[in-house]
């Protein structure tokens, strides 16, 4: 069956005056449909996380999400590069973010660690030279 | 501590001014937004060093309600434009980010808990 998207956005590289335009709206979906506010901001930091993640490494990419029984869930699907190191990849403080990034505040080398965190599932696919696709839940209770 | 008392206390200037009777209960200081992302509780106040939007989006995903911009560092005009779209109030400090948290702490404001603290060497 066809995943039916609440979210469904475009994500261009390097674009960061619109970086957390896709989590905003989705925040604002949910809470319009009245889930709970602490699944709503692990949601949000999940999303904003992925989010940043696309326009920093990524050739661009798409930010989409859906809600079933399992909880809400956040796909991010990019065009390269791909992560070369996935376990390195989740050590706090490991990075591969330019200066320029780090200046804005990002690049620290947590945001994949933040994902973990705050996802209760997590699944990534990564191919070196073809992209990362990465799929989170967040269970609604 | 109310919003009236922080604003005292540090001699803040108003950029968006918020409700002087708004509860603030927890704080941090962070110019890593994905450190600021780490907090876990509402309602709180953001001590940072940048002035760039996403700043504030960042504070928009955790609730954050107030920011504070220190060691007189102003925010830029689009930094101010979406605060003001997302109901977030902004405040100027000349004081370093080491002394505004220090004044805060001694005056009873609490650390903000942080989901996933890495101990050194827990990696191992």
């Amino acid at each position: 069956m066809k995943e039916k998207y609440i979210l469904e956005k475009r994500i261009e590289k390097g674009d960061f005056n619109k970086g957390g335009e896709a989590s905003s709206k989705l925040k604002d979906l949910l809470r319009k449909l009245g889930v709970d506010s602490a699944v709503i901001r692990k949601t949000a930091i999940v999303t904003y996380e992925l989010e940043m993640n696309i326009i920093i490494h990524s050739e661009g990419g798409w930010i989409r999400a859906a809600i079933s029984r399992e909880g809400i869930q956040i796909f991010a699907a990019d065009d390269g590069p791909g992560i070369a190191d996935l376990e390195k990849a989740f050590q706090p403080g490991y990075s591969t973010a330019s200066d320029q990034v780090r200046e804005m505040g990002f690049g620290a080398g947590l945001g994949l660690v933040n994902i973990k965190n705050y996802s209760d599932e997590l699944k990534v696919d990564t191919k070196t030279g073809v992209g990362t696709k990465i799929r989170a839940i967040i269970h609604l209770v | 501590m109310k919003l009236i008392d922080i604003v005292e206390i540090l001699g803040l200037e108003a950029i968006i001014a918020g409700n002087d009777q708004l509860e603030i209960m927890t704080a941090c200081g962070a110019d890593l937004m994905s450190d600021v992302l780490a907090f876990t509780q509402e309602k709180s106040l953001l001590l940072t060093g940048l002035t760039n939007p996403q700043v504030v989006r960042t504070a928009e995903m955790i609730d954050i309600k107030v920011i504070i911009f220190v060691r007189g560092k102003r925010p830029l005009v689009a930094t101010v434009e979406l605060a003001r779209e997302k109901g977030i109030y902004l405040y100027l400090s000349a004081r370093s980010m080491f002394e505004c948290c220090g004044i805060l702490y001694q005056n009873g404001l609490q650390p903000e808990e942080i989901n996933g603290c890495f101990s050194p060497g827990e990696e191992e």
